[in-house]
């Protein structure tokens, strides 16, 4: 039997193609320890969200110890230890929008799915996620939508916006 | 590259947009991003296609306009007119009218002799809206990177630190320490291996100068930083950037790779034997990475907790090794210094506040967006000048500088000039340049719970006053919110905030209860009338007497 060429890492047991990107990211720093929020940052772009045995598997990479690696993932707000919905609405609650009321769009929003901010809805389909300033505060009250930037919102048109996702939903047969 | 290189490319860029007859600038940053810029590109190139033009006129993406709350903008050069709220269809009317015709599209015109812009003097955003962020040649057609030649060519380290010196530049970043003595310090400090770090973790909420810089204009940032590291001996720079600013972080990266490119960073720059790299480090949303060792940390790959200081990261700082930490907008004011002396720089501002402030401005304001003004401008020409005050039907109350370890600045300060000295004498601050307005519909003791909540989210959890101390803080200002307060909560509320600031490790517990000490100050009344009446006690002094003299 001949050896497969330049196995660096021994490809995950799961047969996870994604933990060869992953690979790449981690070799990239030379699986050194202060890449840690870099290689986060990777797997979380990869995978979605840091389920424990990502976590487990970033340690083992960069030999460190697994406390180090879930402080790390706890302490910063940007990484999630839980999966998201097939949609984010992220509501800015910076001054600004905060001035120009950005309290009543997120009663008016948690109103409406019957969850709060920080929460995913149980069918998966919408987490509601506030942020802390998105910095577009000229047009405030901004949310960011699936990525995109929803300007000057109010009340309704951020609600107009989640009831749009549902409306998709229900169309896709299931 | 050599000087003549650069001087060559620079003539043969400008030699290649003096080609053109128009040449039309869009704003491509995030602002106008998000309410349909990259729709206007295309109605642009197709509309300058079609017209079988597009050899004459450019269309050009650039960094921030300024007015952000009349995006999309647009800005049409040599003549300079600008258009606001700029569609798809309002392109095209650019196109056929204006650059064919030479006749403006009036409903779109914004009045560029306004106050909004006469008032302003722009060094830092001196080529945001007027070149494209993403093509270096343009910002060393407009002299980018002429500085660093001098300095690397001509110059001693010492000279360059005391060129800065002499300029009175202090950092951007809030604190306003002379950016010069910083330099020194770091120069000083004995160390084979030493640091350049750029903070660009802007995390006050409202704040969005540093994004625009780095958007905008991404080179100046990249240059000052280069000139940082040869002055001070250091050989490598990371730039700390939020992950929550994914274009000026795509915007860096590109123009890291340029710069790599032509030799401007990286080794041997100039042909001297100055080697300097920069890297990029991503933050993960921890307002608290902005305090300078807990930024140390954290590009370490570690939880984003301070340390106590000293030893100051100019001593030791990333890996144990001397460490400059300076603001972005700091970096961006370091090239022009450089290349039209220092004594120009002087010149502008105060005495003991030299050079001029990026603000952002949002909130109750017509005019929303991005400002530069010289220090020591008074507060109202900014707020009813530059941003042309309160919208129609609504009354100024406050202004809020210094993010959640700033204050509220209220009707009767409204002539206090702006600088850092001024500021801390009404209990503000200057911070890194939000300034958010509010009007009457603001209950100043929701603001303070507002900003106590965001102090107690993002306290780390390392020193027990700013751990506990903001939660109880909050606790009290809730109680007092609901009606429930006595006056004694008042009491506590000043007793509690007064140990928390004096006893916090770090700026961002030292700074929390400072929203409160503002409103308990200039609006204390409005604190008195939601507590709890107590029997046999009146709450103002004045009320007092009366019942006594009664």
């Amino acid at each position: 039997m001949t050896m497969p060429p330049i196995p660096q890492q021994q490809a995950h047991p799961s047969g996870d193609n994604r933990f060869k990107l992953l690979d790449r990211t981690i070799t990239k720093h030379q699986s050194r320890g202060d890449a840690l929020i870099e290689v986060l940052h990777a797997a979380q772009g990869i995978f979605g969200y840091l389920e424990n045995d990502l976590l487990l598997y970033v340690a083992h990479a960069l030999k460190l110890p697994l406390s180090r690696v879930y402080g790390v993932a706890t302490f910063y707000h940007f990484f999630a230890l839980k999966p998201k919905g097939k949609h984010t609405f992220v509501l800015c609650m910076g001054t600004a929008c905060y001035v120009k009321g950005a309290t009543g769009i997120q009663q008016a929003v948690e109103h409406h799915c019957h969850i709060k901010f920080g929460e995913t809805t149980p069918d998966d389909q919408v987490s509601l996620v506030s942020a802390r300033c998105v910095g577009s505060c000229g047009l405030a009250p901004v949310a960011v939508v699936d990525n995109n930037v929803a300007a000057k919102l109010t009340p309704e048109s951020a609600v107009a916006r989640i009831e749009e996702w549902q409306k998709t939903k229900e169309e896709v047969p299931a | 590259m050599t000087v003549e290189d650069l001087k060559e490319l620079a003539e043969q860029e400008q030699e290649r947009q003096r080609q053109f007859t128009h040449r039309i600038f869009y704003c491509s940053a995030a602002g106008c991003a998000s309410c349909g810029s990259s729709g206007v590109r295309n109605a642009l190139l197709k509309a300058l296609k079609e017209r079988g033009i597009e050899k004459e006129v450019s269309a050009v993406g650039t960094g921030c306009m300024g007015l952000c709350g009349e995006g999309p903008l647009v800005r049409i050069a040599p003549d300079g007119t600008m258009y606001q709220h700029v569609d798809e269809a309002v392109a095209q009317k650019i196109v056929d009218r204006h650059i064919l015709n030479g006749e403006k599209v009036s409903e779109n015109l914004v009045d560029t002799s306004s106050p909004f812009f006469s008032s302003q003097f722009k060094i830092v955003l001196e080529n945001c809206g007027s070149i494209d962020s993403e093509n270096i040649n343009e910002y060393i057609a407009a002299e980018g990177y002429a500085s660093l030649a001098k300095v690397v060519t001509e110059m001693a380290p010492g000279e360059v630190i005391d060129e800065i010196r002499k300029s009175g530049l202090r950092g951007r970043g809030g604190a306003g320490y002379p950016t010069g003595l910083k330099w020194g310090i770091v120069r000083k400090a004995a160390s084979e291996q030493k640091y350049v770090v750029c903070n660009a973790d802007e995390g006050d909420p409202g704040a969005f100068m540093d994004r625009s810089v780095l958007e905008g204009d991404p080179h100046r940032v990249l240059e000052g930083m280069a000139i940082a590291g040869y002055s001070v001996g250091a050989n490598q720079g990371y730039i700390y950037v939020r992950a929550e600013y994914p274009l000026a972080i795509e915007r860096l990266r590109l123009a890291i790779k340029h710069a790599e490119k032509q030799g401007l960073l990286g080794n041997r720059i100039f042909e001297s034997g100055f080697n300097f790299r920069i890297d990029l480090r991503i933050g993960a949303g921890a307002f608290v990475c902005g305090e300078e060792t807990a930024l140390i940390r954290s590009i370490e790959g570690k939880r984003g907790r301070p340390r106590p200081r000293p030893p100051y990261p100019a001593e030791r700082g990333l890996w144990g090794s001397p460490t400059l930490i300076n603001n972005v907008e700091t970096f961006a004011n370091i090239a022009p210094i450089i290349r039209r002396g220092s004594a120009w720089f002087a010149g502008i501002g105060t005495p003991k506040s030299a050079g001029t402030k990026v603000f952002a401005l949002a909130g109750k304001i017509r005019n929303t967006g991005l400002i530069e003004v010289p220090m020591g401008i008074p507060l109202r020409r900014i707020i009813f000048d530059i941003g042309g005050g309160t919208p129609e039907g609504t009354e100024f109350k406050a202004a809020q500088t210094g993010g959640p370890s700033g204050g509220c600045i209220p009707t009767e300060h409204l002539d206090l000039p702006v600088d850092y000295e001024s500021l801390t004498t009404v209990g503000s601050f200057m911070g890194s340049g939000g300034l958010i307005v509010m009007d009457s519909t603001s209950k100043m003791v929701e603001v303070a719970k507002y900003f106590m909540d965001f102090c107690v989210d993002e306290s780390c959890g390392k020193c027990i006053p700013c751990r506990v101390g903001t939660v109880q803080l909050y606790n009290l200002l809730d109680k007092i919110s609901r009606g429930e307060g006595t006056v004694d909560d008042l009491a506590l509320l000043q007793e509690l905030g007064t140990m928390v600031k004096e006893t916090s490790l770090c700026g961002l517990g030292q700074g929390a209860p400072n929203p409160i000490f503002s409103t308990l100050r200039f609006f204390r009344q409005e604190y008195e009338s939601l507590l709890r009446p107590v029997e046999g006690f009146v709450a103002s002094p004045n009320a007092q007497k009366t019942t006594t003299n009664a």
